[in-house]
C-alpha cells in the first residue's frame, strides 16, 4: 500500500507536462479524449489498444505490468519519448486498487480545463488513504471501464465529427471575417473580401458551406451557414422565417433517417448546433430586430450573442453597453446558451455562470497580420494603433474562441440533440398524434409506412 | 447752396494742383464699397439663425457630434429608452433651441432631432414624419410671407439635414437610399459615415467610394459644394477639391476630453490607442465643421431659400391654381390653405392675388395656344 505522498514523481511530472502542453496548442481538438475528465480521478490512462490489453482477460492478467504498460503508453504519447515512458513505469509497480478510484462519473468526452489535472492530484490522494468522495460501490479489482473514454476517442479520431455553425445579422458586421479568424482559415464564402456586385437580397438567403478541417489527427467538418439579407431591408417584419425553416428541416431529414428501418450506420448531422447572432454595437440597447429574432429562436436552436465590431467602444461603453443588452436579454426571457435549465451540477453552474456573467462576447475579426512589440500578431490597423484580435484587453475574441471550441463544443452538439431535437421531435410525434412523422416532403419511402 | 459750391471752388484755386488732383478723385469716389460694412454691423446686431436636422438610426453618434460640432452639452439628461419601450414609438421630431455667441455674434441654432428613425422591425415610410415636418415649415413660411405683417417672420425652415450612414455596412442600405430620395428635394442633405472610428483608413476609402458610386446610381441629389470661382487663388481651389473628394465625410464625436500628446483635446480613449476628433489625419470632423459652419453656412441657408423653398412655393401655387382651373367658380375665393384665424382683410388680399394669378394663368394659355396655332 502506498501512502499518498509517495506517489511516484514521474507523475507529477507527467500531469504538469500536459499543462504546458496544452497552453501551448492553438485548437485542442485533438486533445479531447485525453484527459482525463474531471471526474475520472484515475491517473493512470490506460491505452486499450488492440495488440495490448484485449486479449488478456479483465481480471486476470498481471496488475503490475498493466500498470507499467498503461502508463508506458499514456506517457509516449504525450509526450512522445521512450526514456519518459520507461522512467515512469519503473516507478509505478503498486497496488491498483488502492489507486483506482471508486467511481468513475459518466462524462461526455469534454476536454477539461487545465486546471482539472491539478485536481485529479489532489482527489487522487485521497482515493487512495480510504474511499474517495465518489461513494457508490466499491471495486474490489480494477475492471477497466474507464479505458471506455479512450476507446471513444479513439472512434472520434476515426471518423471526425462535424459541426454546424450558423451566422446572423445585418450585412457588414463581420460576420465572415470572424468565422474565418475562429477556425483559422478561409472557411467563409466571403473569404476574398466583398466584391463590387454582391447586392443586398431581398429575402433571406441561407448559404452553407463545408470544409474540412484537421488537427492533430482529428478531422472536423465544419459546416457554416450564412443568413445574407438578414435584417437589411426596409420592412424586416418576420425576416427570420426562412431560418427557422431551415433549422426545422434539419431536424426533419434527422428525424426522418431516424425512423427509417433500415438505418444508416451515421446519420449525417446537419442540425444546426451552434448559431452566433451579431449583435451592432450601438452602444445603446438591443434593437428591437435583435429581441424579435432571439425570441423566437432560442427554443430551437443553442444562440450566442456577441457584440459585432467592439473596437468602435471605449471601455466604459462596452461594460454599460454589455449590462444593459443582459438586462434586456433577461426582460425579455430570452435564454441564449449556456442555458440555465439545463446545467447539470454545481460545477457546470458554476463554470456556466461565469461565461453567463462575461456574456455576451464583445469581439473584433481580423484575417490580416500586423507587427506589434515584435510579434506577429492579427488585427487591425488604425492610425492611432492597432487592435491585436486575441488580445484579452482589447477584445473578448479569445474568450469566445476558448468557450466555443476549446470548452463547450461537444455540449452544443449534445443539447442540440438532446434538448432542441428531442423537442422538435417531441411536437411532431404529438402533432401525429402519436403515429410516426409523416414527411413534409414526398418520399418514395414505403419503408417509414410500416412503423 | 451756391454759397458752398463757391467756397468749394475758392478752396479748389488756393490748393495746389497736386493736391487738386486727389480732390478730384475723391469726388468720383461715391463710397458704397462701404456695403459690406453697413451690411455686417446689421446682421451682427440682428443676429442669425440655422436650423440643423440630424437623422439616422439611433446609436451613431448623432448627439455626441452636435454636441462636439458646437461644443454645447444640448443632450445633457437623456434617458436611453430601452428596446420594450422602444416597441411602440414611432418617429418623433424634437427641437432643441440654444443661443450661442462668438466674438459679438449671435446665432439662435435650433437642432431638430429625430429619435426612432430606422429603428423597428419595419421601417415602411418611416421618413414620412420628417418630410412631413420639413413641408410644414415650409408651408408656415409660405404662409407668413403672404400675410401682412412680414416684419417679424420666424424662419423655422430646415436648412441642412446631416444623414448618419452606419459603417457597418457595405454602402447604403435601402432605408438610407429611400430616405435620402424622399428629402433630397426638399433640404440639403449632407450624408455622413458615423462611428468612422470602427474603420481602417483603407476601409473608409473604399466606404467613401462606394457610396459615392450609390448616390450617383439612384440619381440622390446631395448637397452640392458650389464651385469656386475662376479667379480664386490655387490654394483655395485646391481645398475646395479636397472637400469636394472626400465627402461623404466620415466622421467621429466625442462627449470627452482626453490627454493625448500633452494635449487636452476631446477624443476617445481605447486600450489601443487615442482616437482625437479634431485630427485631420483621424477623421473628417474638422472637415465637416468648417464646411458646416466656417464656410458654407451662408451658402447652405440660400440653396434652402432660392431653391427648395422656391420649388415648394411653385408646387403649392401649380396646385391652387389647378385646383382653381378646376373648379372655374368664383363662389370660392379662399385658398387651399386653410388659415388659421382667416381675417376678412388678408382675405381680400388673397382674393386679389388669386384674380391676378387667374389672369396671368389665362394669358399664358392664351400665349400657348397661338405658338401651337403659328407652328402648325
Amino acid at each position: 500500500m502506498l501512502p499518498p505522498n509517495k506517489l511516484p514523481n514521474p507523475s507529477n511530472n507527467e500531469e504538469t507536462d500536459l499543462c504546458s502542453c496544452l497552453e501551448n496548442e492553438p485548437i485542442n481538438i485533438a486533445k479531447l479524449g485525453l484527459l482525463p475528465g474531471v471526474g475520472q480521478e484515475s491517473l493512470v490512462i490506460p491505452y486499450a489498444q488492440k495488440t495490448g490489453l484485449q486479449k488478456k482477460e479483465g481480471r486476470g492478467h498481471d496488475r503490475s505490468t498493466f500498470l507499467k504498460r498503461g502508463l508506458a503508453l499514456s506517457s509516449s504519447v504525450v509526450l512522445g519519448t521512450p526514456e519518459d515512458a520507461k522512467h515512469s513505469a519503473e516507478c509505478t509497480v503498486t497496488d491498483m486498487s488502492e489507486i483506482v478510484p471508486p467511481e468513475v462519473r459518466p462524462k461526455p468526452a469534454v476536454p477539461a480545463k487545465p486546471t482539472g489535472i491539478s485536481s485529479v492530484h489532489g482527489s487522487q490522494g485521497s482515493g487512495v488513504g480510504g474511499q474517495g468522495a465518489g461513494g457508490g460501490s466499491s471495486l474490489l479489482g480494477y475492471i477497466g471501464i474507464d479505458t471506455i473514454i479512450e476507446q471513444m476517442r479513439k472512434k472520434t479520431m476515426k471518423t471526425g465529427f462535424d459541426f454546424n455553425i450558423m451566422v446572423v445579422g445585418t450585412s457588414g458586421l463581420g460576420k465572415s471575417t470572424l468565422v474565418n479568424t475562429l477556425f483559422k482559415s478561409q472557411v467563409s464564402r466571403r473569404s476574398t473580401g466583398w466584391s463590387r456586385d454582391e447586392k443586398i437580397p431581398r429575402t433571406v438567403e441561407i448559404k452553407a458551406v463545408s470544409h474540412v478541417i484537421e488537427e492533430g489527427g482529428v478531422k472536423m467538418k465544419l459546416t457554416v451557414i450564412d443568413t445574407p439579407g438578414f435584417g437589411d431591408q426596409i420592412n424586416n417584419e418576420n425576416c427570420w422565417d426562412p431560418i427557422s425553416k431551415y433549422i426545422n428541416e434539419q431536424y426533419e431529414k434527422f428525424l426522418k433517417e431516424e425512423v427509417n428501418i433500415a438505418r444508416k450506420k451515421r446519420i449525417p448531422d446537419t442540425r444546426v448546433h451552434c448559431c452566433l447572432y451579431f449583435i451592432s454595437p450601438t452602444g445603446h440597447s438591443l434593437r428591437q430586430l435583435d429581441t424579435e429574432f432571439m425570441k423566437n429562436l432560442s427554443r430551437m436552436v443553442n444562440i450566442i450573442p456577441v457584440i459585432a465590431k467592439s473596437d468602435t467602444l471605449t471601455v466604459e461603453e462596452k461594460i454599460e453597453f454589455k449590462q444593459r443588452v443582459r438586462k434586456e436579454l433577461e426582460i425579455s426571457g430570452i435564454e441564449f446558451y449556456p442555458q440555465k435549465e439545463f446545467d447539470e451540477d454545481m460545477e457546470d453552474k458554476s463554470d456556466n455562470d461565469k461565461i453567463r456573467e462575461a456574456m455576451p462576447f464583445a469581439v473584433v475579426g481580423s484575417d490580416k497580420e500586423y507587427q506589434v512589440n515584435g510579434k506577429r500578431v492579427l488585427g487591425r490597423k488604425t492610425p492611432w494603433g492597432v487592435v491585436e484580435v486575441e488580445n484579452p484587453i482589447h477584445c473578448e475574441f479569445a474568450q469566445l474562441r476558448d468557450f466555443l471550441i476549446r470548452s463547450h463544443l461537444q455540449d452544443l452538439k449534445e443539447v442540440t440533440h438532446n434538448i432542441h431535437y428531442e423537442t422538435y421531435r417531441a411536437k411532431r410525434l404529438n402533432d401525429n398524434g402519436g403515429l410516426h412523422p409523416i414527411s413534409t416532403a414526398p418520399s418514395g419511402d414505403t419503408q417509414e409506412s410500416n412503423l | 447752396m451756391d454759397a458752398i459750391m463757391l467756397q468749394e471752388k475758392l478752396v479748389e484755386r488756393l490748393l495746389s494742383p497736386k493736391v487738386r488732383t486727389t480732390r478730384l478723385k475723391d469726388k468720383q469716389y461715391v463710397g458704397f464699397a462701404t456695403l459690406p460694412n453697413q451690411v455686417h454691423r446689421k446682421s451682427v446686431k440682428k443676429g442669425f439663425d440655422f436650423t440643423l436636422m440630424v437623422a439616422g438610426e439611433s446609436g451613431l453618434g448623432k448627439s455626441t457630434l452636435v454636441n462636439s460640432l458646437f461644443l454645447t452639452d444640448l443632450y445633457k439628461d437623456r434617458k436611453l429608452l430601452n428596446a420594450e419601450e422602444r416597441i411602440s414609438q414611432t418617429v418623433e421630431i424634437i427641437k432643441h433651441t440654444v443661443d450661442i455667441e462668438e466674438k459679438g455674434v449671435k446665432l439662435k441654432l435650433t437642432i431638430v432631432d429625430t429619435p426612432g428613425f430606422g429603428d423597428a422591425v419595419n421601417n415602411n415610410e418611416c421618413w414620412k414624419p420628417i418630410t412631413d415636418y420639413i413641408d410644414q415649415q415650409f408651408e408656415q413660411y409660405f404662409r407668413d410671407e403672404s400675410g401682412l405683417n412680414r416684419k417679424n417672420i420666424l424662419d423655422n425652415r430646415v436648412h441642412c439635414c446631416l444623414y448618419f450612414i452606419a459603417p457597418f455596412g457595405h454602402g447604403l442600405r435601402p432605408v438610407d437610399v429611400e430616405f435620402m430620395k424622399a428629402l433630397h428635394e426638399k433640404v440639403n442633405v449632407v450624408p455622413l459615415i458615423a462611428k468612422a472610428d470602427c474603420l481602417t483608413p483603407n476601409e473608409i476609402k473604399k466606404l467613401k467610394d462606394r457610396i459615392r458610386e450609390e448616390i450617383d446610381k439612384f440619381g440622390i441629389k446631395v448637397y452640392q459644394f458650389p464651385d469656386c470661382d475662376s479667379d480664386e487663388d490655387d490654394e483655395f481651389k485646391q481645398q475646395d477639391k479636397e472637400l469636394k473628394e472626400s465627402t461623404p465625410f466620415a466622421v467621429i464625436g466625442s462627449n470627452t476630453v482626453v490627454e493625448a500628446r500633452g494635449q487636452r483635446v476631446r477624443g476617445r480613449l481605447y486600450p489601443w490607442g487615442i482616437v482625437e476628433v479634431e485630427n485631420q489625419s483621424h477623421c473628417d470632423f474638422v472637415k465637416l465643421r468648417n464646411m458646416l459652419i466656417r464656410t458654407h453656412m451662408h451658402d447652405l441657408k440660400d440653396v434652402t431659400c432660392d431653391v427648395h423653398y422656391e420649388n415648394y412655393r411653385a408646387q403649392c401655387i401649380q396646385q391652387m391654381t389647378s385646383k382653381l382651373a378646376q373648379d372655374n367658380r368664383m363662389d370660392s375665393p379662399i385658398p387651399i390653405l386653410p388659415l388659421p384665424t382667416p381675417d376678412v382683410e388678408t382675405e381680400k388680399l388673397i382674393k386679389m392675388k388669386d384674380e391676378e394669378l387667374k389672369r396671368m394663368q389665362e394669358m399664358i394659355q392664351k400665349m400657348q395656344q397661338q405658338m401651337h396655332e403659328q407652328d402648325q
